[in-house]
């Protein structure tokens, strides 16, 4: 069984295409990277794996199942906003609150729900950030949260849309470090995207790189070279790799570093 | 004091509507969209005002005219309900046409005050009744939309991946929000509605980040403005309102210097140097 199995995939999205004509399939206990410049869809494909948008043509399976929206076996991390920013309550309440948060009725939780928002805490080392407001936490902390509370469930698959926005490479490093222990020690399959492809190397077992409404997914050393990447940008591309590092070029810039600033 | 009746009947009634307001209170500050409360009960006035042309009691104008208003706040969706300037012209027009009815209705001087600033007083059996019918009401169907209210509240975008009907939920809870103005403009008016709705909840926020314990305190708290209001409205022979909303404002200040004193207090037993410098804690500041 694959976690995510995509064929002849067409996502629009206010009437463009997304993504045209796009077929791969990633393995249940995989970590891929999905990266590409904005706009090229990686927010939307996640949306289609949700469920959430739906496809023009083609097919989604996830974890062998056709796509179905509200699965309890996709956890899902969506890119933070700064909503949380005036939040006085607790980290508990906030994981707490996403435990069937689906169903109607008081919010009180069952031992089993508490069980399971503590072994999310837990999996996260968050347990000491839960008793503490948001709003007294920097971004890296609540990332954790956020990722506790993807955890809910026990889900398969995780869909994690831009965890490392706005944190430091020294919090990046520790948020894919983090993610990359989860996916091992609970074999599942993560999809986790990003700007930059530098601080997942050395964590991904393939990358899913998205660009010009096309797909490819690979290894690091098949997915990153000059052809595919000017393949997908629809304009020369050169790779440079300094000390372990890559660096994508166009022309005489890096393209990654103009994507930096986020809608 | 509690040999009267009109006493008795107005502590119930306080009593009743406290208790509501703190709860739905809770979640509006929560959300964020405490100016849809005080926009609901500007409408409710001319809900009640034309009840009142028409003959009709003006709790069921306020009520009918609230629900209606929270209703169609929700369906324009989020984007139109942050819209302050639309909103503020709607209220603005909803009272100028209050203003009208009373026109019509001429002479009932009373009227308006006790429409604007409340009149707990004056609250008879029969409303008690249909107060505490309400309140009941409105709290199960709190109590059924909690869970994923919390959920799109804190969370939308994965409430949304997860099935919550977000859309669905927000017109639910604001014709909650809808009825309890019209409850709360009963002890406080219309103009005074933050007092019990806004001002308890936002205590309740600042002195304990437990949900549980926020929502416990938050209804708590409106309970004794209520009540310790009416006492002292009693003793002073100054109107209840004035009391509630002064004590409203006094808990919201002392809770602020509380909460701003213990951040400060605990930030400079907690901070750790080795943290701040892995950058796990920040350097001691004042936040906003």
């Amino acid at each position: 069984m694959n976690a995510v199995e995509v064929a002849g995939l067409t996502l629009a999205l206010g009437g463009r295409a997304v993504l045209s004509d796009v077929s791969f399939a990633i393995a249940e206990r995989e970590f891929v990277g999905v990266l590409g410049p904005n706009g090229a869809g990686k927010t939307t494909l996640m949306r289609a794996l949700l469920g959430l948008a739906r496809p023009a043509a083609g097919s989604v399976r996830v974890l062998g199942a056709p796509v179905a929206f509200g699965n309890p076996r996709v956890g899902y991390m969506p890119q933070t906003r700064g909503g949380l920013d005036g939040m006085r309550l607790r980290g508990w309440d906030f994981v707490a609150g996403a435990v069937a948060g689906h169903r109607w009725g008081p919010p009180i939780l069952g031992r089993a729900d508490r069980r399971d928002v503590e072994r999310g805490l837990g999996l996260v080392d968050a347990t000491s950030l839960a008793a503490r407001p948001l709003r007294a936490l920097s971004g890296g902390e609540r990332q954790r949260l956020l990722l506790a509370q993807a955890l809910l469930g026990q889900p398969r698959l995780l869909l994690l849309d831009e965890p490392l926005i706005s944190l430091d490479p020294r919090h990046q490093h520790s948020v894919v470090a983090l993610t990359r222990d989860l996916q091992r020690q609970l074999g599942i399959a993560v999809l986790f995207s990003a700007h930059e492809l530098n601080p997942l190397l050395g964590a991904l077992d393939r990358v899913l790189y998205l660009g010009g409404g096309r797909a490819a997914l690979g290894t690091v050393d098949e997915v990153i070279t000059g052809p595919v990447l000017s393949r997908l940008y629809g304009s020369a591309i050169d790779v440079a790799r300094v000390d372990g590092r890559i660096f994508v070029m166009s022309g005489r810039h890096p393209v990654e570093h103009d994507h930096h600033r986020h809608a | 004091m509690l040999e009267y009746d009109f006493m008795r009947t107005a502590f119930a009634a306080a009593g009743i509507v406290a208790v509501l307001s703190g709860l739905v209170g809770y979640f509006l500050v929560l959300r964020g969209q405490t100016f849809a409360g005080h926009a609901l009960a500007h409408v409710g006035f001319t809900g009640a005002t034309g009840a009142v042309l028409i003959g009709a009691a003006p709790l069921w104008g306020m009520v009918l005219v609230t629900m209606a208003g929270g209703v169609g706040m929700g369906l324009l969706g989020e984007r139109a309900q942050n819209r302050d300037v639309a909103i503020g012209m709607v209220l603005s027009m909803a009272l100028g046409l209050g203003l009208l009815f009373l026109h019509f209705f001429t002479a009932y001087a009373t009227q308006a005050t006790a429409l604007l600033f409340g009149n707990v007083l004056g609250v008879t059996t029969r409303t008690i009744v249909a107060l505490l019918g309400l309140a009941l009401a409105s709290l199960a169907a709190l109590a059924i939309i909690a869970r994923p209210l919390l959920f799109a509240t804190l969370q939308p975008e994965v409430a949304e991946a997860k099935g919550v009907r977000s859309r669905l939920v927000s017109v639910l809870f604001l014709a909650v929000v809808g009825l309890t103005t019209a409850e709360c403009s009963q002890i406080v008016g219309v103009l005074l509605v933050f007092t019990l709705m806004v001002g308890p909840a936002a205590a309740a926020q600042l002195l304990t980040a437990r949900l549980g314990a926020g929502l416990a305190l938050s209804a708590g708290i409106a309970l004794a403005q209520g009540l310790l209001g009416l006492t002292l409205a009693y003793y002073t022979d100054w109107p209840t309102s004035f009391w509630i909303a002064a004590l409203s404002g006094v808990t919201y200040a002392a809770a602020s210097l509380w909460s701003t004193g213990a951040r400060l207090g605990r930030r400079r037993s907690q901070r750790d140097p080795a943290r701040v410098e892995r950058g796990e804690q920040r350097p001691t500041r004042l936040r906003r």
